[in-house]
């Protein structure tokens, strides 16, 4: 549907900003929100912004949510639009989460996971029920602490992975790309066992996605796509559709460390801790005619505390792997198609919002063939009539309604604006 | 080729200098005095770094997304030059965010670092403390998360 842009108004859309600006400060006898307090106390809604517009940088989301007042779509799609000013510097090595620093450890598979469960801060176990108290202000809180050894609290060792215990067995799918009907698609050439990556990892930002999609593709899109629709998705698999009976092996949260390798400097180092979420789900497989019956993993990985995401991530990644495990595709969630190219909420809300722009011109175009259609159907239906009943209705008597339509305001308001076609959008 | 031994601390400490806040960076090198002058042989630049991560956290990498970062080169000028007739020492800054102020002062000090003049002042007075500051950090929010520290119990059916 070609969009046809319209001019004027300028002085409209110069007072709606003006007016949302004023709406968006609120009273202003209130104390303005800072950065600061938007980044520590509204920190989950910066991590989200932060995943779904694709950009670590906690201060840049603060201000975007204040600048969309509380909008976290318009917030992401504010980090989207800046990230396209900078350019591109280097590329990590990848994030080594075995090594992170614990702030949340959790699985629901074995209780007694080495290295230990830690629920750090969480809702989970919390009813929900609203806390009066919290309405109050100047509320002062203080975090419990358990003494450990200098030794334990400074350690960087690695925190096992929780699903270590089934691949000691062999019972879940090799991580690296050993075998590769299971970890390399359609578009990537088979490689040899434990070799390095032949090429660089597929990226949805400079190159456009086309199905069969591999899974490095796969999962950056995920990792940036709207929570809201993932959720869906993932629930749908929990509800039959693609159903593949998940388990949370393992989710964890805190620190990892993200190191470059500048080529003036020749050697790597480590620019920042950014904290991440991991989840890793453990999922039935019944196996087929070359893999034996075994647990499958759906992955998750998300900037910021970010665990329903997360969570939800990890099982739409399983349920896209149907194609590569040849598993009957009866879900939308298994349906590549479908959940990478609706996943993205920048590209949504566009699409979506697009269509209260003024559509003057495509919605005469609209009328215009609307009344022709009804006045051939009109003309047919009175000469049908005019053959069964000719006393009770003269065929050529005209409908009303055709040669006096209800005057449409569209067609005035379209002569004030000045038209220019364009196909963009 | 780059000397191994040197490249890991030069790495440690570039890493410190990336990590340690702001106010704490520039109390920590008020306290060095007077610095040696020096140019930028690039300007602080921000751009993006892509993060990656890797499939079932051991498998193939992934881009997983951006974050914005900080870089700049300086020079420490000809006048300073240290017992072995080296005045040409350039310092890397590489940050995390969009302070250009950060990335001049870590690399000031990364220079500073390979400077024998300043090497030890530099080192005690700045990459220690900041070393320390992380270290204490750490262990308090290890502190706090190792109270979230749970053991579940399985109950049996009928078991009262």
């Amino acid at each position: 549907m070609p969009y046809v842009a319209v001019k004027g108004g300028e002085q409209a859309i110069q007072n709606a900003e003006a007016l949302l600006k004023a709406k968006r400060r609120g009273e202003s006898a209130v104390p303005e929100l800072s950065l600061e307090q938007i980044k520590q106390q509204m920190q989950l809604a910066v991590n989200r912004v932060m995943a779904e517009g694709s950009l670590y940088d906690p201060d840049l989301a603060a201000l975007a949510i204040k600048q969309s007042w509380g909008d976290l779509v318009e917030a992401a799609f504010l980090l989207r639009a800046y990230r396209t000013t900078l350019p591109r510097l280097y590329y990590s090595e990848p994030v080594e989460t075995d090594r992170m620093h614990i702030q949340r450890r959790i699985s629901a598979i074995f209780k007694d996971a080495p290295g230990g469960q830690k629920l750090g801060p969480t809702f989970d176990y919390i009813h929900r029920l609203l806390d009066f108290k919290l309405a109050a202000e100047n509320n002062q809180f203080s975090a419990p602490t358990t003494e450990v050894g200098a030794a334990i609290a400074s350690t960087t060792a690695a925190t096992p992975r929780v699903l270590n215990t089934l691949a000691q067995e062999g019972l879940i799918g090799a991580t690296n790309s050993e075998d590769p009907t299971y970890t390399q698609s359609a578009t990537h050439s088979p490689q040899l066992p434990n070799s390095p990556t032949p090429h660089p990892p597929f990226d949805i930002t400079r190159e456009s996605l086309s199905t069969p999609t591999s899974r490095d593709a796969r999962l950056q899109n995920l990792a940036r796509a709207d929570e809201g629709f993932l959720l869906s998705m993932a629930y749908s698999t929990q509800r039959g559709y693609g159903k593949n009976h998940p388990f949370a092996g393992e989710i964890r949260v805190g620190e990892v460390e993200v190191m470059i390798c500048p080529e003036e400097l020749g050697f790597e180092v480590a620019i920042a801790g950014i904290t991440v979420t991991e989840v890793q789900m453990v999922n039935q497989f019944k196996g087929s005619k070359q893999i034996p019956p075994q647990f499958t993993q759906g992955y998750g990985l998300t900037f910021g505390y970010n665990e329903r995401k997360a969570m939800a991530m990890a099982l739409v990644d399983r349920a896209l792997q149907a194609k590569d495990l040849g598993e009957a595709i009866d879900g939308p969630a298994q349906n590549e198609d479908f959940v990478l190219f609706h996943s993205d909420n920048v590209e949504a809300q566009g699409f979506v919002q697009h269509l209260k722009l003024p559509h003057y011109i495509d919605f005469q175009a609209e009328l215009n063939l609307i009344r022709q259609l009804r006045h051939n159907y009109d003309q047919a239906q009175a000469e049908q009539n005019g053959v069964e009943q000719p006393s009770t209705n003269t065929p050529d008597a005209p409908a009303p309604s055709l040669d006096h339509p209800p005057s449409l305001n569209d067609g005035a308001s379209a002569q004030d604006l000045k038209i220019h076609h364009s196909s963009k959008l | 080729m780059v000397d191994t031994a040197q490249a890991q601390s030069r790495s440690s400490w570039i890493s410190a200098l990336a990590k340690a806040p702001l106010a704490l960076l520039e109390e920590r090198v008020a306290t060095l005095g007077a610095l040696p002058e020096y140019r930028f042989l690039r300007s602080p630049e921000i751009g993006l770094a892509m993060v990656r991560g890797r499939t079932e956290g051991a498998g193939q990498p992934f881009n997983l997304g951006e974050m914005t970062l900080t870089r700049c080169v300086i020079q420490l000028s000809l006048a300073v030059k240290d017992q072995n007739g080296d005045g040409s020492v350039s310092g890397f800054g590489y940050v995390a965010g969009r302070s250009q102020r950060h990335a001049e002062l870590a690399a000031v000090c990364d220079a500073l670092l390979q400077h024998s003049d300043w090497q030890s002042k530099v080192q005690a007075q700045v990459i220690e403390p900041l070393q320390g500051a992380a270290d204490a950090q750490r262990a308090a929010e290890t502190a706090e998360v190792d109270s979230t520290r749970v053991n579940f119990f399985t109950m049996l059916r009928g078991e009262a």
